[in-house]
């Protein structure tokens, strides 16, 4: 795990990647700071954040679309496999890589509420708080990039993919306000959300009685769900669609609340991700 | 050293590697020999534990690659089709890493990227960037790059493959070098490549194993002459009425050539190919025609080699090495 993370390490630092990030997030956070703290005089350094992290949506997938999309075009991955590291282990490796990356203009960032409250009142623990959701907010955005780089060999469709995912997910709240919250509405989205994620799940594990026994299931269960509560299901897609939102938990913290559920699902969100990466490598060995 | 059990792997339908099994002792230098698409890679990232067998094993020194990938992986140096390389990093970073990810640290390793880069004779580029590096050089990089945390086996996919005649030379003599002091299995589609290096030949054709020996017995056992070709002053008819008395003789077939005179190629069943000419000969003595030209043909590995990948002869041979064991 260290040589991997290591190895990556150097890949970043001495290719233009981790420059590119850091200065990235540095002008965007740095950009609203001078607009909040500076233009309007806000003392409250957690805005600039929650106008910062709009940034994710473009250098996240820019930082994660080469991990394994590269190794797999240019047939490293064989190495990887072929060396006595596990799967995890190169995962792992990677993962940690890239939250060095962003991690260091990170610890820049941290230090501007210290050197805002030289000059006001800054309430420091929400603005350390809400760097912290920050950090886990990147982190989850990172393990979901690293899935999706994960899923195919073409860097540019793996970046393009990504933005949308993240994209949609930064707007999933606004929109779950015009998507239809009626119970019909509502089973139509979901029985299109089974049916697209029994698509992904074709396409990742290769195997048609996979796909369908999840898309059954899953469907049985709408029904069932349908049948014994029809009221339940009004509502449920908006509120799928919020609970869903990354970026929705980060507001709360902004807010000024130190959630430990949004943490927990944030770590949650990681573990899944990289576990999901893990799968799809390891998968590869089997077609 | 490594044993491939009942191996078999299928791409949905298609059945890449069909039951395969064969043994690899220590310290022989290997030629995996069939044409493209025999299955030779699919085999190859199986035992080194970059693929899944669809059903059967591959003991490293005891140890399954996929139960215990650590220690069968430790054993193993294996060289993709493809040199597995970064392109933007210089052979001394990239052997660093390699040798880091299979546990050499410090001093070791320092001595280890050494003696590989001797080894491989890459000296005077492993300052520079593997992306500006020669074909022939890449190979050398991935060689080396195998070669690091003393593997008791390596594995190469085709080394030879894409490089000029003279990097061909070179990487084969590289290969016999390693392989004085290494298990060495090494794929190529090429029979006087196999032929010349190896000590044993393992051949396979649409994923089964077709012929396990060393190249002279192999050669000895499989190829013994069987056709004959003479040139006559008889004519066709008689020469057929001659020939087709003999019983050893299954097929004759006859070309007129200029002057008058005849060629005529026999195939035998087999048996005794001297037993054979003697009663061509007699049949001759015993007309007033004469025998002009007789020789025997001798088959090489390319025939052979030509004939099992044109099907189902393959088989045969295989069984019949099976049956000659037993």
């Amino acid at each position: 795990m260290i040589a991997v993370l290591k190895h990556e390490l150097h890949i970043y630092f001495r290719s233009l990647t981790a420059y590119v990030f850091g200065a990235f997030l540095l002008a965007f956070v740095g950009l609203g700071s001078m607009l909040y703290n500076l233009q309007a005089a806000v003392s409250n350094f957690e805005f600039v954040l929650s106008f910062g992290c709009l940034v994710f949506v473009v250098i996240v997938p820019i930082l994660t679309m080469r991990v394994i999309a590269e190794e797999r075009k240019l047939k490293t991955d064989q190495l990887l496999y072929s060396l006595p590291v596990s799967t995890t282990e190169v995962i792992l490796g990677k993962y940690l890589a890239l939250l060095a990356v962003y991690l260091l203009p990170l610890c820049l960032i941290s230090l501007y509420p210290l050197f805002f409250s030289q000059f006001g009142d800054v309430y420091l623990p929400t603005s350390y708080g809400s760097i912290f959701a920050f950090f886990l907010l990147g982190a989850a955005l990172i393990a979901v990039g690293v899935f999706i780089s994960s899923l195919t060999d073409n860097q540019g469709f793996a970046a393009g993919i990504g933005i949308a995912v993240i994209l949609f997910n930064y707007y999933s709240v606004s929109l779950s306000e015009y998507v239809s919250s009626s119970a019909l509405g509502s089973l139509i989205a979901l029985c299109l959300i089974i049916f697209a994620l029994a698509l992904i799940i074709r396409y990742v594990t290769k195997s048609d009685s996979v796909a369908y026994a999840f898309c059954i299931i899953l469907l049985a269960g709408l029904a069932i769900l349908c049948w014994v509560d029809t009221g339940a299901l009004e509502g449920l897609l908006p509120e799928i669609m919020t609970k869903l939102s990354l970026f929705e938990r980060f507001y709360v913290f902004v807010n000024g609340v130190f959630d430990m559920t949004g943490i927990v699902y944030y770590i949650s969100v990681i573990v899944f991700f990289l576990f999901l990466s893990v799968q799809s490598l390891e998968k590869r060995r089997y077609n | 050293m490594i044993s491939v059990e009942h191996l078999t792997k299928c791409y949905g339908d298609f059945v890449a590697v069909d039951d395969l099994s064969f043994e690899i002792d220590e310290g022989h230098v290997y030629g995996f020999l069939g044409p493209n698409g025999a299955g030779k890679s699919t085999t190859m990232n199986i035992m080194t534990g970059c693929l899944s067998a669809t059903s059967g094993r591959v003991l490293i020194d005891g140890h399954d690659i996929f139960e215990e990938p650590r220690p069968a992986k430790k054993l193993i140096g294996y060289l993709p089709e493809q040199p597995p390389l970064y392109m933007s990093e210089t052979p001394l970073e990239y052997l660093r890493f390699v040798g880091q990810a299979k546990g050499l640290r410090g001093e070791e390793l320092q001595r280890q990227i050494e003696e590989v880069i001797d080894q491989t004779k890459i000296q005077d580029v492993k300052g520079k960037r593997i992306s500006a590096l020669s074909k022939g050089y890449r190979q050398r990089v991935g060689i080396a790059q195998a070669l690091l945390g003393k593997p008791r086996v390596i594995i190469l996919d085709e080394p030879t493959v894409g490089l000029d005649p003279i990097q061909i030379i070179e990487i084969r003599e590289l290969i016999k070098e390693l392989g004085r002091s290494h298990t060495v299995i090494f794929s190529s589609h090429i029979l006087s490549e196999v032929q010349t290096i190896c000590d044993e030949i393992i051949m396979i054709a649409h994923g089964r194993l077709v012929a396990f020996d060393e190249p002279g017995k192999l050669e000895k056992k499989l190829l013994s002459p069987n056709e004959i070709n003479l040139v006559t002053d008889a004519g066709a008819e008689q020469t057929q009425s001659l020939l087709s008395a003999i019983e050893e003789i299954s097929s004759v077939s006859t070309s007129p050539m200029d002057g008058g005179y005849l060629r005529a190629e026999i195939k035998t069943g087999g048996g005794d190919i001297y037993a054979v000419s003697r009663k061509i000969f007699n049949a001759f003595k015993a007309t007033d025609k004469v025998l002009l030209e007789m020789s025997l043909k001798k088959a090489n590995l390319e025939d052979l080699f030509i004939e099992l990948n044109e099907g189902g002869a393959g088989h045969t041979l295989a069984e019949g090495k099976e049956e000659d064991e037993k």
